[in-house]
């Protein structure tokens, strides 16, 4: 019980989605948020440090 | 093929008639355009030491997980994917790892776009990736329909339509299970496979696009530009 409480899914998924409208866009909740967190990934990307290895070039 | 009969004039007749067939000309060829230090280097220039620089790679370890998965899938079958526990999750992990195949590929998308990676005559190299991207989505949209569930029903009703307004609903059949299992499983896949393939032999013929700081100064020095740093060993990888 305790175990799939913590692997289960943070939102109930057994239930119709959530939608943004805006205009005439309309995108699901979960997508948006995919390319949120693709968008936060690519700049994270740019702006952190590469680990180098002690003593190389 | 040439088969040699003894040793003196037969082998270097030999020699010559070997350097006329396509098997030896194909092979110069390759080696040629891809000498086995440059197919598996283990030196990479300086300025890949950064984490855009990754997402190619994991987009291609995320590919060989949707491969693997859906083998075992292919061999299991809907019964098993739909109802065993062990099913279940092999068919997550289908979803899961095609979710980070176009996450990671998406990221790499926008690295290579906003660095002009198709710079330094690596044109090919980004029309590659561009044909295996959309050969993706074709993948990934007819694997939604190979579900055998009521998503993959209402999916491919409500995309009837819109591929009929195409015109090419009389020939790509969303409605035609078998027809989209097939694609699914066989021609997609080995579309994607081939041309992800191309895409990684091109980068390793021309090397990784340098940034743009990196030719401005190559440039300023007399160098010949982006294409020939790029092929040039600076540090080992990190």
């Amino acid at each position: 019980m305790l175990l799939g409480a913590l692997l289960g899914a943070l939102v109930n998924l057994n239930r119709s989605g959530h939608y943004i409208h805006w205009g005439f866009i309309q995108i699901s909740v979960a997508n948006f948020l995919v390319i949120v967190l693709m968008v936060v990934v690519f700049i994270l990307a740019i702006l952190l440090p590469f680990p180098r290895r002690k003593g190389g070039r | 093929m040439t088969v040699g009969t003894g040793a003196g004039n037969s082998t270097e007749t030999g020699a010559n008639a070997e350097s006329r067939q396509w098997t030896a000309r194909a092979r110069r060829a390759a080696e040629s355009a891809l000498p086995p230090d440059r197919l598996l280097p283990d030196r990479q220039p300086a300025y890949m030491a950064s984490w855009i620089y990754v997402f190619g790679v994991l987009t291609v370890v995320s590919l060989a997980w949707v491969i693997i998965t859906g083998c075992i899938l292919a061999v299991m079958g809907p019964s098993w994917w739909h109802v065993s526990s062990t099913g279940l999750f092999v068919n997550s992990l289908h979803l899961w790892s095609v979710e980070s195949f176009f996450f990671f590929m998406v990221i790499h998308l926008w690295g290579k776009f906003f660095m002009a990676a198709w710079r330094g005559k690596r044109g090919l190299t980004w029309a590659t990736g561009v044909i295996a991207f959309l050969v993706s989505v074709g993948a990934a949209f007819t694997g939604y329909l190979s579900q055998q569930n009521f998503d993959s029903q209402w999916i491919s009703t409500q995309a009837k339509d819109g591929i009929n307004s195409t015109g090419a609903g009389a020939l790509w059949n969303v409605l035609n299970f078998g027809q989209m299992l097939m694609w699914h499983i066989v021609l997609l896949p080995i579309g994607v496979v081939l041309i992800a393939g191309l895409h990684i032999l091109l980068v390793r013929r021309h090397g990784i696009v340098p940034p743009f700081a990196e030719v401005n100064e190559d440039v300023a020095a007399g160098d010949a530009g982006g294409a020939e740093v790029a092929a040039e060993p600076i540090a080992e990888p990190t």
